[in-house]
């Protein structure tokens, strides 16, 4: 056999087609083809919020949010702060059941799977949606035990394919050539731009439909921000990609579909262009011209 | 010159003799247990066992001590360990800071860590009188266990309560179930369990009152878990109280040689905990 298989997961649920297109095609000697793509998100992914209200200890915090998030395109949710965009992203991903005092109402379909009913699983929910949070959040072990583990969790123990997903996941992050020489340091020994995109590529490796970011961008410096924003723009061909943010010129540049969000309501959502251009709302107006933030 | 230069002058030099008091008060005390015990201390102390004589001054030494506080430590910091990781993941992942069971529960660790230990002592051993047990190497690692419990709980919780919340849902949103970031906690406050283990065991090696009924005191090594163990406060307790002067001096030998365990486990408990930290974030 000239060269070696790998399929990830379970080939038929998550990949569709056949192995040959879509495994990890290895060398004989072991080496690992970068330029390949061995995932493909075929299914069409998609969210729709439908009529959900929030509460936190008795406080509405999100009022009957009717959305439908398109896929592979950047769907930014902007507003002022205390609008209720990172409770939002957090219902996305049920996150928001780990807060004390909550109450969800209303449904979250994800591919037409309501998430909050009684029967929904939630570590599998979970590992669709790659969360990207506001500061870079390594796990206190190894930069490879980083990538690592989201996969040992969903069982993949096999070494070599380990190895091979560590490597292809860094690359995807573009941050394979800044630690290939590295990978059994501590990472909080990196610099918190490269921590920003090992979250990234920790995230993708367990394999996820969605990309949630809640202002991923923010606590990092220029530079570091634009390798982010320049990823997401690269991924959004393989993921529906949600990302909520406070700078309105970074939902200039890279969204595709905006949601504007005021004291817990959706007021306005549409593709980017209409709302950048032509908002049809006054309140909307008043906040891209700078009138309040 | 001013006078809060003054004051601050003088509540600096105050600082300064507290800390060289403290300082005086452990070279004082290693003084003292150096210098009467190095006297008595030759390589049988720690080779051998009391030879028939030995509580008279004549041949022997303190191995049934030492091996016994040993297996009694090494024992039930491991029970220890197995006890009381369990009950700082549950309080601090599975209840919310505000939860009144994880209260109610820090509140009877505060309670039992502030229990003195000849308490427990009394108490194991009316437990081993109702159940018709004789003192024991197991009615000692048991006691013990009890005593250190709270001592593990307390300083890993304090660690525990610490946990970035960032990095429970770090894990969480990679698809880990509860259970599973358990992994994770346990890397993240490695270096409080290292600081909790080594408290445990300076306690529990220097405690007397505990293991006084419960273990009692043997000049053999115990070889079954229902023999009685020696161990060595008791050795110290026994050979000072002695009229013979050999055997008083034999009572700072062995307390010379609790000591040096002490200290090496120390810097070794440092290292480890230095070695266990690299990976945590902060």
């Amino acid at each position: 056999m000239k060269n070696m298989l790998f399929g990830l997961f379970q080939k038929e649920n998550l990949f569709g087609g056949s192995p040959e297109k879509e495994g990890i095609i290895l060398n004989e000697d072991g080496t690992f083809l970068p330029n390949q793509k061995f995932y493909k998100n075929t299914e069409n992914s998609n969210i729709s919020v439908e009529g959900l209200d929030v509460y936190i200890q008795n406080q509405h915090i999100l009022k009957n949010i009717n959305l439908k998030i398109p896929d592979k395109q950047i769907t930014c949710i902007i507003g002022p702060s205390g609008c209720g965009k990172s409770t939002l992203l957090k219902t996305f991903n049920k996150l928001i059941d780990t807060t004390d005092g909550v109450r969800v109402e209303g449904k979250v379909l994800v591919s037409g799977e309501n998430l909050y009913s009684k029967h929904s699983d939630v570590t599998n929910i979970r590992r669709k949606m790659g969360l990207l949070s506001q500061r870079p959040c390594p796990l206190p072990m190894s930069i490879y035990d980083n990538i690592a583990y989201g996969c040992r969790i969903h069982g993949i123990r096999n070494k070599r394919k380990l190895n091979v997903i560590v490597e292809y996941y860094l690359r995807a992050a573009g941050l394979w050539d800044e630690v290939k020489d590295r990978l059994h340091t501590p990472a909080i020994r990196l610099s918190i731009g490269q921590q920003q995109r090992l979250c990234l590529a920790r995230g993708l490796a367990v394999e996820p439909q969605f990309i949630l970011a809640d202002e991923a961008t923010s606590a990092l410096d220029p530079i570091s921000s634009k390798t982010i924003e320049e990823l997401f723009v690269k991924l959004k061909e393989e993921y529906a990609i949600i990302l909520v943010t406070h700078t309105l010129r970074q939902a200039l540049r890279i969204a595709d579909y905006v949601v504007f969000m005021y004291l817990g309501e959706i007021i306005e959502a549409g593709p980017a262009q209409e709302i950048f251009k032509n908002p049809k709302k006054e309140l909307t107006q008043k906040y891209l011209s700078g009138a309040f933030s | 010159m001013k006078l809060k230069f003054i004051e601050e002058k003088i509540f600096k030099v105050l600082m300064i003799l507290s800390t060289l008091f403290v300082f005086g008060v452990v070279a004082n005390i290693l003084y003292t247990v150096v210098k009467e015990g190095w006297a008595a201390m030759n390589w049988d102390m720690i080779t051998k066992l009391p030879g028939g004589g030995f509580y008279i001054g004549k041949e022997g030494g303190l191995l049934n001590a030492i091996v016994g506080s040993l297996y009694i430590v090494g024992a039930s910091t491991v029970l220890g360990l197995i006890i009381s990781i369990p009950v700082v993941f549950y309080l601090n992942v599975y209840r919310s800071r505000k939860s009144k069971v994880a209260y109610v529960a820090r509140l009877a660790f505060d309670i039992m860590f502030g229990i003195p230990s000849i308490v427990y002592g009394a108490f194991g051993f009316s437990i081993m009188v109702y159940l018709g047990l004789k003192t024991s190497l197991l009615g000692g690692i048991i006691v013990i266990t009890l005593l250190i419990i709270p001592i593990f709980i307390r300083s890993m919780d304090e660690v525990a309560r610490e946990l970035p919340k960032d990095i429970i849902d770090a894990s969480y949103s990679l698809g880990a179930t509860r259970l599973e970031t358990i992994k994770v906690v346990i890397r993240q406050i490695a270096p409080g369990i290292a600081t909790a283990t080594l408290l445990s065991i300076g306690r529990a090696i220097g405690d007397a009152a505990a293991v006084m009924f419960t273990a009692g005191y043997t000049d053999s090594i115990p070889t079954s878990l229902g023999q009685p163990a020696a161990t060595l406060p008791l050795a110290v307790f026994f050979q000072l109280s002695s009229p013979i002067e050999e055997v008083q001096q034999r009572a700072y030998a062995a307390a010379l040689i609790l000591t040096i365990i002490v200290l090496i486990l120390s810097l070794l408990g440092r290292f480890i905990t230095n070695r266990f930290s690299k990976n945590k974030v902060q």
